[in-house]
């Protein structure tokens, strides 16, 4: 396999979602490739990174109309 | 009693005082780290809240309203939709708490109720930038042009903050077909199966998205480290 075909396939490649033999060949490519090496390792390095972040600020405001909303349609509920 | 005291964030005892103080963390992926996107003892708070317990319902939006703000916020990219998409959201979940099929996660089902909302406001608001088609593949954009060690770990390198910045500002230039399946995939964490459903595209096309966001996403990434001139220490 060459760069293009690791590259076509590196996101799979982090997932887990390659045939035993696709895996293989990526695995004796990357023996001999750094640049491929550095690649599937910043890609997996880039996913962790965002996996779950905190990317986001959550007003107060805004948490505290959602509350309100929520309260009002429990309470509606139950009447 | 509960229309009465309005009180939240509340846990009133009963069903809510069995659950796990503690829970252990899981993670389907080996390569990440464990999260704390759904807890172990969701079941739990789901069966109390089917069961008419309201401060179970409450206590599952103070567990999850932060993190649907965020996917809708990023979804839609603007502050009124994202408010309005998730409260539609946990209003959905909570009218239809009876539909749901506890095999699967309610916060993965939260998501993907929350996602819908999300979208159906950005094609109205963006009707042209979010396709259900394959986006044309570009040669220039898939492979990389320059690839260089990051030398020690970004984590290591950057404070939290800092990171947090990067972070926000590199995934909001993505294009929203790429940035929205990286979302649900990479941040949320649903399946590709998942995702496709939520999206409307097939797992073929989830996953060729997905490649392409995290190709940029690295790319972006490796500028903006080089940018803050911290690359190599």
């Amino acid at each position: 396999m060459d760069c293009e075909g690791v590259i076509r396939r590196v996101s799979r490649y982090i997932d887990g979602d390659l045939e035993a033999t696709v895996v293989e060949e990526i695995e004796l490519h990357l023996k001999t490739c750094r640049d491929c090496t550095i690649l599937v390792q910043q890609t997996r390095i880039t996913v962790n990174l965002y996996y779950d972040s905190d990317l986001v600020d959550f007003p107060v405001e805004v948490q505290a109309r959602l509350h309100e909303t929520i309260r009002r349609k429990i309470c509606k509920d139950q009447k | 009693m509960y229309c009465a005291t309005l009180a939240m964030p509340s846990i009133q005892p009963g069903l809510l005082a069995n659950l796990v103080k503690a829970p252990s963390l899981s993670s389907s992926n080996p390569h990440r780290l464990p999260s704390t996107v759904a807890r172990e003892d969701e079941h739990l708070l789901v069966a109390a809240a089917k069961a008419g317990d309201a401060s179970a319902f409450e206590e599952l939006v103070n567990r999850y309203e932060r993190k649907i703000f965020r996917l809708t916020m990023n979804i839609t990219r603007n502050r009124e939709d994202a408010e309005d998409a998730m409260q539609d959201a946990f209003m959905k979940a909570y009218s239809h708490l009876d539909r749901f099929q506890e095999d699967s996660r309610f916060y993965t089902w939260l998501v993907r109720i929350a996602a819908n909302e999300a979208l159906m406001r950005l094609r109205k608001r963006r009707p042209n930038q979010v396709s259900l088609d394959e986006p044309i593949e570009s040669e220039d954009d898939f492979i990389p042009q320059q690839i260089e060690d990051w030398g020690p770990s970004p984590e290591q390198r950057f404070a939290q903050t800092e990171m947090r910045d990067i972070l926000r500002g590199v995934i909001e230039e993505l294009p929203p077909d790429f940035r929205i399946v990286f979302l649900l995939r990479d941040v949320e964490g649903l399946s590709t199966e998942e995702t496709a459903e939520t999206v409307g595209i097939s797992e073929a096309a989830v996953k060729s998205r997905l490649l392409r966001a995290r190709l940029k996403l690295r790319q972006k990434l490796d500028t903006r480290f080089r940018q803050n001139g911290k690359h190599g220490l």
